[in-house]
This record gives structure tokens, sequence and C-alpha cells, in this order.
């Protein structure tokens, strides 16, 4: 009888420790999560922000002020332009 | 008698009573904490709960962003960036001279407003700064003052500034759509903010959800039909013309037949909504879809269109114009290039009033009130779009035998430029009218028939008759590429008459003709240069536009590739 009583206290014991640390880990592994989620809002609104100046920097005046001035490209005359048709041989 | 002494009388024998007392005063005692205990943990036990949990819980607010906008091809319009805003409790706020003025200068604020904001200390909550970028927050922390503190919210950028301003609209300081698309689709762009509440830990870390009481949605993102490139485009070419021709304003619209998107609408005067100090109602105005105005000659083709399908004229019928007038009751209809008689097809060529109020008055008005409505004329287009206009078209019942003259080549009817731009797509396609969306479509859309394919491809070469030499629009003409369209010169309504000097200049058109993809619309309001012919002022415009545009999508040529002779003014003119 004692020696049930004694490992049941074993057991016990046992079940006690195992609850306190999958608690614990439970815990830490839920302020993980936390910090992933936070991660993730950062990473969003730094995306909203690259987005941003990408298009910041893709403004078409911008573009075509450069394309003009600094690398000297015009618009082709008509004549000179073949529009090709995919699927539609030459 | 004498005292015995306690020391020589055995055990001292205490009365009874007393025993009980002390044991029923234990009893007592015992049964009020069990009372008291039963009472906290029974009846009380959710408020006690409650009341703990508020030592560590804490409700937290799940902020949610705005929906993106882009335009057709991915290019952000408009997006939501995280920004703080300063906020001061006065009461609290005992700051020293030295640390005001580092806090004014902080947030660029004068030392004078501080004093103001901070001066009143019955006020709980006051606003130093909105929206101001995170680094000025993270300085802020840096002061460590007493009684200013800052939060998140969200504030609205828009790269492509003015050329965009008037379709995508903006937002308040609040986050919600005011102008545009962003009031649009704010049921749908709009983020709703969600609440958790959740158990910290002593170093205020979140250690657990404890529920989740709402959560939160962000906003979804839009994807216009707009092409950026394409709207650069248009803007550009516009406001040139306005500066240029002096004019008040002016609208653009480009529609893509096939689909019916708008490709790039815009409007002069226009205004940057990333920094909106001073905006006037002027520069606010969407004309495109808002405002309505006579349309003047651009209504002729339809006219002309209702005459050959209901079979009173065929594009070779000859109608009587002696000397390019007419008159009825005391009205008297001019022609600018007056002639003896001019076919159904040089009406719209030499834009003749006199011929298309004939043709008008050959029909029946029910007919043709009939033929307007189905055209989409009288009735705001189904786009969602906040303050579209329906335009102006009255009952026939109510027209006069010379209302219905003027209004076969538009006046005594208004119309939004748009409106004008759609019913075009029935030229364009053969015969349906396209509906539009502001929004990318999926697929090629079906429109509605309205014309017969004969009808439509007839006025269709009319169009076209109408831009070559000889005609009112030359200038609307394009290198590579076959252009059909119509100019109209309307005089201005102004207190209920027409303006002497005041002209709305406009020129709608499509190409390429032997398979239209782009219908563009061009409007300039009251030039004031001296040129005020819609072939002068407007058709060039729609060049400029249709040549870019069509250039831009890699549409085919189908017309000569030499360069064109610029016609002279007189051929331009016409006097509606």
């Amino acid at each position: 009888m004692a020696k049930l009583n004694l490992l049941l206290l074993a057991v016990l014991v046992a079940c006690a420790i195992g609850l306190v640390t999958s608690q614990h880990r439970a815990r830490k592994l839920f302020s993980d999560l936390e910090r992933e989620i936070d991660r993730a809002r950062e990473l969003d609104i730094e995306h909203g922000r690259l987005q941003l100046e990408a298009s910041t920097w893709g403004l078409h005046p911008r573009v075509e002020k450069i394309a003009a001035g600094t690398l000297g490209m015009r618009v082709p005359e008509p004549r000179r332009v073949r529009v090709v048709q995919p699927g539609k041989g030459k | 008698m004498k005292q015995p002494s306690p020391a020589n009388q055995g055990p001292v024998r205490l009365p009874v009573w007393r025993a009980r007392f002390v044991m029923a005063g234990l009893l007592a005692a015992f049964a009020l904490l069990a009372g008291r205990s039963a009472y906290l943990q029974a009846v009380r036990t959710d408020f006690l709960q409650e009341k703990g949990e508020a030592r560590y819980a804490r409700v937290l607010e799940i902020p949610a962003t705005r929906g993106t906008i882009f335009d057709r091809n991915g290019e952000a319009l408009a997006v939501s960036t995280p920004v703080k805003s300063v906020w001061a409790i006065p009461a609290d706020a005992q700051l020293s001279e030295a640390q005001r003025r580092k806090l004014a200068a902080l947030l660029g604020l004068e030392m004078s407003e501080l004093k103001r904001r901070l001066g009143d200390p019955s006020r709980d909550f006051v606003y130093l700064k909105r929206q101001v970028p995170p680094e000025t927050a993270e300085a802020l922390d840096k002061l460590q003052l007493e009684g200013i503190h800052h939060h998140r919210e969200f504030r609205r950028y828009y790269p492509g500034s003015e050329v965009t301003a008037h379709v995508v609209g903006f937002t308040g300081v609040d986050d919600a759509g005011q102008e545009g698309v962003e009031l649009a689709f704010q049921s749908t762009l709009g983020g709703k903010p969600g609440s958790r509440r959740v158990i910290k830990d002593r170093l205020g870390r979140v250690v657990e959800d404890v529920q989740s009481i709402r959560p939160a949605h962000d906003g979804a993102e839009l994807r216009l039909s707009l092409d950026s490139k394409l709207q650069n485009l248009a803007y550009r070419a516009l406001k040139d013309a306005v500066e240029q021709h002096r004019a008040k304003a002016g609208a653009i619209v480009v529609l893509d037949v096939r689909t019916g998107e708008v490709l790039a609408l815009a409007n002069a005067p226009s205004y940057n909504p990333n920094s909106r100090t001073r905006l006037s109602g002027a520069q606010l105005r969407n004309r495109v879809i808002t405002d309505m105005f006579e349309p003047g000659s651009t209504l002729k083709p339809f006219t002309v269109a209702l005459a050959l399908e209901s079979g009173k004229a065929t594009p070779g019928t000859m109608l009587a114009t002696p000397q390019g007038r007419m008159t009825m009751a005391s009205y008297t209809i001019r022609d600018s290039h007056p002639a003896a008689a001019v076919s159904v097809a040089q009406v719209i060529q030499k834009s003749s009033n006199v011929g298309a109020a004939k043709l008008a008055l050959a029909l029946p008005a029910e007919t043709m009130w009939d033929h307007f409505r189905r055209i989409g004329f009288g009735a705001a287009p189904e786009l969602g779009f906040p303050g579209a206009a329906a335009g102006r078209l009255r009952h026939y019942k109510t027209w006069r035998p010379i209302e219905q003259a003027t209004m076969a080549y538009g006046h005594g009817i208004s119309v939004s430029l748009l409106q004008l731009a759609r019913a075009y797509t029935v030229f364009a396609t053969d015969g349906e009218l396209m509906p539009i969306t502001l929004v990318k479509a999926a697929s090629v859309a079906t429109g509605e028939r309205v014309l017969s394919a004969q009808t439509a491809r007839a006025v269709r070469a009319m169009l076209e008759q109408a831009v070559q030499s000889g005609g009112t629009g030359p200038r609307a003409r394009v290198v590579g590429w076959r252009v059909a369209g119509k100019t109209g010169t309307a005089h201005k309504l102004e207190n209920g008459g027409y303006a002497a000097d005041k002209y709305l200049s406009s020129f709608v058109g499509f190409a390429p003709v032997s398979a239209p993809r782009l219908v563009v619309a061009v409007m300039i309001d009251e030039p004031a240069s001296g040129q005020y012919y819609g072939g002068a002022v407007a058709a060039p415009v729609f060049s400029q536009v249709m040549q870019g545009a069509l250039r831009m999508m890699g549409v085919p040529h189908d017309g000569p590739l030499e360069p064109l002779e610029i016609p002279s003014e007189a051929e331009l003119r016409e006097s509606t």
C-alpha cells in the first residue's frame, strides 16, 4: 500500500513538473509567435513604403526626362516602326 | 469568610459557561469567515475575477491597413504608411521653456502656437501635430517629456500626384475616403481594426491570448482600369492645351472599346492630393464625370445614325440648305460653310446645323428621345463614382419643334463627357453600346445593341471623312493609323442664354478605323487665345493622345505613314 502511494506521488510530481514546463514552453512559443506577427506587420509596412518609393522613382515624367535628356532617346518616326503580331507570320 | 488561596486548593474549576462562551465565539468567527468566503466565491466571483484579470489582462487594438490602389499594370496609385500623431494632456505637460523650444522645433510648430495649445489645462486631450514621420516620434521619445504622447495612424500617399488626382481622389485625416475612387470604394478599401484581450507579464510582453474580441480586417486591394502611362500622356497633353489656349478648364477621357474600361481620365486644372492646402472648387471638380455641358456638333452623328436606321435617309440623300440657313418661329439656324444643298454624309463632314435639323424634323420626337435614352443620355452611367452626372434630356412630350431641331446638333440637351465618350462606342463597335468600368476588367465586355452594324459602319465612314481635308477635324489625324471623329464648338450657356464669345471646344473620336480599339473624348472650356473651333483646339489634343496611346499599346498600323499636311484655319470653322 505504501509502495503504491509512493509511486502515485512520484507520478503526481512528474505530471506537475510536466505541466509547468509545457505551460512555460507554450508561453515562450506564444511570445515567439507574437514577435513574428509583429515582424510580419513591420515587413508589410516596409513593403508599402518600398512600393511607394518604387512608384515615386518610376514616375513617368521623371522617366521621360531621363530618357530624353540623359540618354538622348526619342520616339521613332512612324515609318520606322513595324508592329509584329504573334501568330500572324511576318 | 476568608478567601481561600489558590495554591492550596487543587485545580481551579472555572464556570462552564465561560468555556462555552469562548467556543461559541470561535464558532461564530468561523461561520462568519465561511459565510464571507462562500459569498465571495459563489456570489461575487465574476466581479472579482474580472478585477483580478484587469491587473494583468489588457485589451489591445489590432490595427488594420487601408487597401492599396493600383493601376492596371500594378503601379501603386495610393498607398497607406504608418505615421505618428503627437498629442498632449495639458495639465500633465509642465514643461520648462527649454523643453518647449525643443518640442516646437521638433514638430515644426511656432512657439506661440504650442503655448496656445498647451495653455488650457481644463482639456484632457489636445493634438499637437498629426501625421508626423515615425522618426520624429522616436526623437520625441528621447526627450522624455511629461504629458506628451503619440499614437499610430495611417497616412495615404499618392505617388501619381496631380496626374491621377481626380480619379483616385483622397482620404481625410481619419483615413476615410472623401473624393473619387477612395470614396466610391470606401467599403472595400477601408480596413476594420480589431481588438483582442491578452495577458501581459511584468515586462509588458504578451504571454497569452485570452480571447479575440474582434479580428482585424485589412482593406482589400483595388486594381483600377487606368493605365498610368496613358494617364500621364493624356494629362500632359490636356494641361498643355489648356495653358496654350488660356482656357478656363479642360477634360479628357480614354476608353477601351473592347472592354469598356476607362484607361485614362484627366482634368485640368488639377491639384496635388498629397498637400491639400488652399484647394479651390474648380480644381476639385471632376469635369469628365460630374459636369454636364451642351455637346454641340459632337451629337450630330447620332442624329444621322437615327435617320439612317429608320430608313428616312441614306448617306447620299441630299438635303436642301438654302444659303445655309433655316428659320423656325423667329429663330434662325445657320451653317458655317453655307451651301445650297448637302448630302447626309456632308452633314457630319462639314458640320451642317441646318442639315442635322432637317433630318431630326423628319423623325417623330418619341423616336429621337428613345434613341438618346438608349445611347445612355439622361441617365448616370453605372460607375459607382460619387456625383456622376445624368445629364439633362427632357421628356419628348415637352419638346417644341425648334427644340427638336436644335437637339439634332447638340443644343438643348446636356451630357457629361464620359456619357459622350461612351455613346461613341456605338460607332466604334458595330452598333453596340459598351458598359464602362473604372475597375480592371477580367475579360471583353458585351455591349447592348443600339444600332444595326450596317448603320454603325456607315456613320463610321462619315466620321472618318470628317477628319480628312474638307472636314472640320483634320488636325485630329494621326500618322500611321486611320482615325474617325467629330468636332464640336458650342456656345456656352450663361444666364439662360448663349454667350456670344464663350465657347466649349470638343472632339470625340476613335481609332484605328479598321478595328477600333480606343475612344478619346476631349473638352476644352472657354479657350481665350483667339482660336476656339473644336477642330483647332480640341482635335490636336486628341491626335497627340491617340498617337501615343496606339503606339504604347502596339496596335498595328492601318494608315499611311507619311507626315500629315496642316490644314488651314478656315476649313475648321463650325458654329456648334
